[in-house]
C-alpha cells in the first residue's frame, strides 16, 4: 500500500512530531513497506473469526472504590516546567 | 416553534459518578478540592502506570442503564481517544467506542399533556479530564493554569436519539434524566459544579421534509435555563439563515448566557481526527447475568412508578404526584410525613406550597433540614385540631426550618396558641366592635360583608391566634343582637 506524502505529514502533526523533508521521504517509504506487510494479514480468511479486544484471555480485573494516599500538592507539581499555586502552568492555548 | 420548520434536537449528557474514588486509581474523587491534592502518578499519566477499573463505577454505570431501559452488554471494552490539550495529561482520554456497557434505552417524558418516547443510542463510560483557569479570556490569555484533581473521576455519557422536536422536550427529557440518575443515586447531578453537562446537537429542516438539515454543536450550556435559551435561539438562527436561502454551516458553537448568543468556536479540521483504538492497558469486561440481576434488585421505584403510586395510594392530584416525585429526597420527605398523618393533599400542599419556598429560599436540600418530618404531622395535626390557626401554623414552620426546634416548643414558648376559649375571644370581640361603631352601624344597614372586616381586626388585636371560625360565630352573634 503506496502511502502519499501528504498522509505521512498529517500522521505527523496528529502526533505532534516535527520531520524534515529527508525524513518524510524516509518514513513514507517505511511506512508503507509496514503497511505492505500488515496487508499480507488480509490474505488470511479471517470470516468465522471473532474480533479481539485484546491480545490476553484476562477480563474482569477490577478494583474495589476504596480511597488511597494521594500525592501532596508540591510532589504533584514537582516534574512540571512551570508551576502557579499549585497548579500546572501550560502556554497559551488558543493561537 | 418555528412556522415553517421542524426541529430536531439529540443531547449527550456527561454525568459524573458518584464513587469514592477515580475511575483507575484509588484518588478521592471530590469536587472543590485544593488544586492537585488528589493526583497521583496513575491519574497524572506518567510513565510506566497502569490503570485498574474501578468496580463500582461499572456497577453504576450498568445500574443507569437497566433504569433507563437499556440493554446491558455482555461483553465490554475500553479504546483510546487520541487528542492533545493541556486538560488530558495522558494526551489520550480512556472511553469507549464500538463496545459500550448499554445500549437502545430510552425515556418516556411528557411536554403539554402530551407523551414522548426519547430514544437513548449508548451508554458508555469514561474518564473525565482535568479543569484548566485562564488567565482572562481564553483566546487572548498568554498562560493557562491546570489542576488534575477532576482527571479520571468515572463519567457516564448518555447519548440520545435525535427524538427531541422542541427545547421544551429536550429540557423535559434532561430533567427527568437527571431524576432517574439521582433516584438511583449513581450521579449527584450538580450542574453548578459540572457534574451533569449537556451538549446537544440541533438542525432544522423545512415541515414534512424526509432528510434532517445540517446541524450544529452546542456547548456550553450550564442550566435547564441556558438550555432552553441556548436551543430556542440556535432554531431561531438557523430559521433566519434559511429563510435567507444561505447555508448552515456544520460545526461547533458555544453559548454565551450573557449576550444570549451562540458563538462558532474557532476548530482546526484535523480537530475530530480522534483516532480510536482499544486500550491495551485494560482487559474486557464480561458481564454476567447473575451480576446484572444483583444489581437490578438495587434499584429503587423510580420518578413514574411512585408518580402512580402516590396517585392511587395517597389520591394525590397528578399534578401534585408529578411535582413531588421528580426530587427523590423530596418524596421521601414526603412519605414520611404522611406516615404520621394521613391527610395527604394537606402534606403536598405544604411539601409544595411552604416547604419549597424554603428550601429555595435556604438553599438546602429536603434531606438536609434542620427538623424532622414528623415535625410537620406534628404542626399539621395541631393545625387539624384548632390548637393554631393556619396563619400562626406557617410562622411555626418557618421556625421550625430556621432553628430545627419541634412545633410543640415554639407554640408554648411563644404563647401562639389558638384563643378558642369563649370568654376571653368575647372580650376582645367586644372591643373591636365598640371601636368601630359605623362599621357597626353599616352591617345593621344591611351590609352583611363587612363582617370580614371585623374578623380580620380581630385577628389582628390577637397576632393572628384567635380562631377565626370561632369569631365569625361570636361576631354574628354580637351584631344581631
Amino acid at each position: 500500500m503506496k502511502l502519499d506524502q501528504e498522509t505521512v505529514e498529517r500522521v505527523a502533526h496528529l502526533a505532534r512530531l516535527e520531520i524534515d523533508e529527508e525524513e518524510k521521504e524516509t518514513f513514507t517509504h517505511q511506512l508503507s513497506d509496514i503497511l505492505d506487510h500488515a496487508e499480507k494479514l488480509n490474505e488470511l480468511d479471517t470470516e468465522d473469526v471473532e474480533p479481539m479486544a485484546h491480545a490476553t484471555d484476562v477480563n474482569n480485573v477490577l478494583r474495589s472504590d476504596d480511597v488511597k494516599e494521594s500525592l501532596d500538592q508540591d510532589e504533584a507539581v514537582a516534574n512540571a516546567p512551570d508551576e502557579e499555586e499549585g497548579m500546572f502552568k501550560v502556554p497559551q492555548i488558543v493561537e | 416553534m418555528l412556522e415553517d420548520y421542524e426541529i430536531t434536537i439529540g443531547l449527550e449528557v456527561h454525568a459524573q459518578l458518584a464513587t469514592n474514588t477515580k475511575i483507575f486509581c484509588g484518588c478521592k474523587n471530590e469536587f472543590g478540592a485544593e488544586p492537585n491534592t488528589h493526583t497521583c502518578p496513575v491519574c497524572l499519566g506518567l510513565p510506566g502506570t497502569l490503570p485498574v477499573l474501578n468496580e463500582q463505577a461499572v456497577e453504576y454505570i450498568i445500574k443507569a442503564g437497566l433504569a433507563l431501559d437499556c440493554e446491558i452488554a455482555t461483553f465490554s471494552k475500553f479504546d483510546r481517544k487520541n487528542y492533545f490539550y493541556p486538560d488530558l495529561p495522558k494526551a489520550y482520554q480512556i472511553s469507549q467506542f464500538d463496545l459500550p456497557f448499554c445500549e437502545a434505552g430510552e425515556i418516556d417524558i411528557q411536554v403539554d399533556d402530551e407523551d414522548h418516547e426519547i430514544g437513548i443510542t449508548r451508554i458508555h463510560l469514561e474518564e473525565d479530564a482535568g479543569k484548566l483557569t485562564h488567565a482572562g479570556d481564553i483566546s487572548n490569555a498568554d498562560s493557562s493554569l491546570v489542576d488534575y484533581n477532576r482527571v479520571g473521576t468515572p463519567l457516564i455519557e448518555i447519548v440520545s436519539e435525535p427524538d427531541m422536536k422542541s427545547p421544551q422536550q429536550a429540557v423535559a427529557y434532561l430533567k427527568k434524566l437527571k431524576s432517574i440518575l439521582e433516584y438511583i443515586g449513581v450521579s449527584d447531578c450538580e450542574m453548578s459544579e459540572g457534574s451533569l453537562r449537556a451538549d446537544a446537537n440541533l438542525s432544522i429542516a423545512p415541515n414534512g421534509s424526509e432528510e434532517l438539515g445540517t446541524k450544529t454543536e452546542l456547548k456550553n450550556m450550564n442550566s435547564f435555563k441556558a438550555i432552553e435559551k441556548a436551543l430556542t435561539y440556535e432554531a431561531k438562527r438557523q430559521e433566519k439563515l434559511l429563510d435567507k436561502g444561505e447555508e448552515i454551516v456544520q460545526g461547533t458553537r458555544t453559548w454565551d448566557d450573557e449576550a444570549g448568543k451562540t458563538l462558532a468556536l474557532r476548530e482546526k479540521e484535523e480537530a475530530h481526527d480522534y483516532r480510536y483504538f482499544p486500550e491495551p492497558d485494560l482487559v474486557p469486561v464480561i458481564v454476567k447475568d447473575s451480576w446484572i440481576k444483583g444489581i437490578k434488585n438495587t434499584i429503587p421505584a423510580l420518578p413514574d412508578e411512585r408518580k402512580e403510586q402516590y396517585v392511587e395510594e395517597f389520591g394525590i392530584p397528578e399534578y401534585d404526584a408529578e411535582v413531588i416525585t421528580a426530587d427523590r429526597e423530596l418524596a421521601d420527605f414526603f412519605e414520611a410525613v404522611v406516615a404520621k398523618f394521613d391527610d395527604a393533599k394537606e402534606v403536598s400542599n405544604w411539601v409544595m406550597g411552604e416547604f419549597s419556598r424554603l428550601l429555595n429560599e435556604n438553599e438546602v436540600t429536603p434531606a438536609n433540614v434542620e427538623f424532622a418530618p414528623a415535625d410537620l404531622a406534628k404542626l399539621l395535626e395541631m393545625k387539624e385540631e384548632d390548637v393554631i390557626s393556619s396563619k400562626i401554623a406557617k410562622k411555626v414552620f418557618e421556625k421550625m426550618f430556621n432553628t430545627g426546634q419541634d412545633p410543640e416548643t415554639i407554640v408554648e414558648e411563644e404563647g401562639l396558641k389558638q384563643i378558642s376559649d369563649s370568654s376571653e375571644l368575647e372580650e376582645i370581640v367586644e372591643g373591636v366592635l365598640e371601636d368601630n361603631q359605623s362599621a357597626v352601624e353599616d352591617y345593621k344597614g344591611g351590609n352583611k360583608n363587612v363582617i370580614g372586616f371585623f374578623v380580620g381586626q380581630t385577628m389582628q388585636a390577637t397576632q393572628g391566634k384567635a380562631n377565626p371560625q370561632k369569631v365569625k360565630e361570636l361576631l354574628r352573634e354580637k351584631l344581631e343582637e
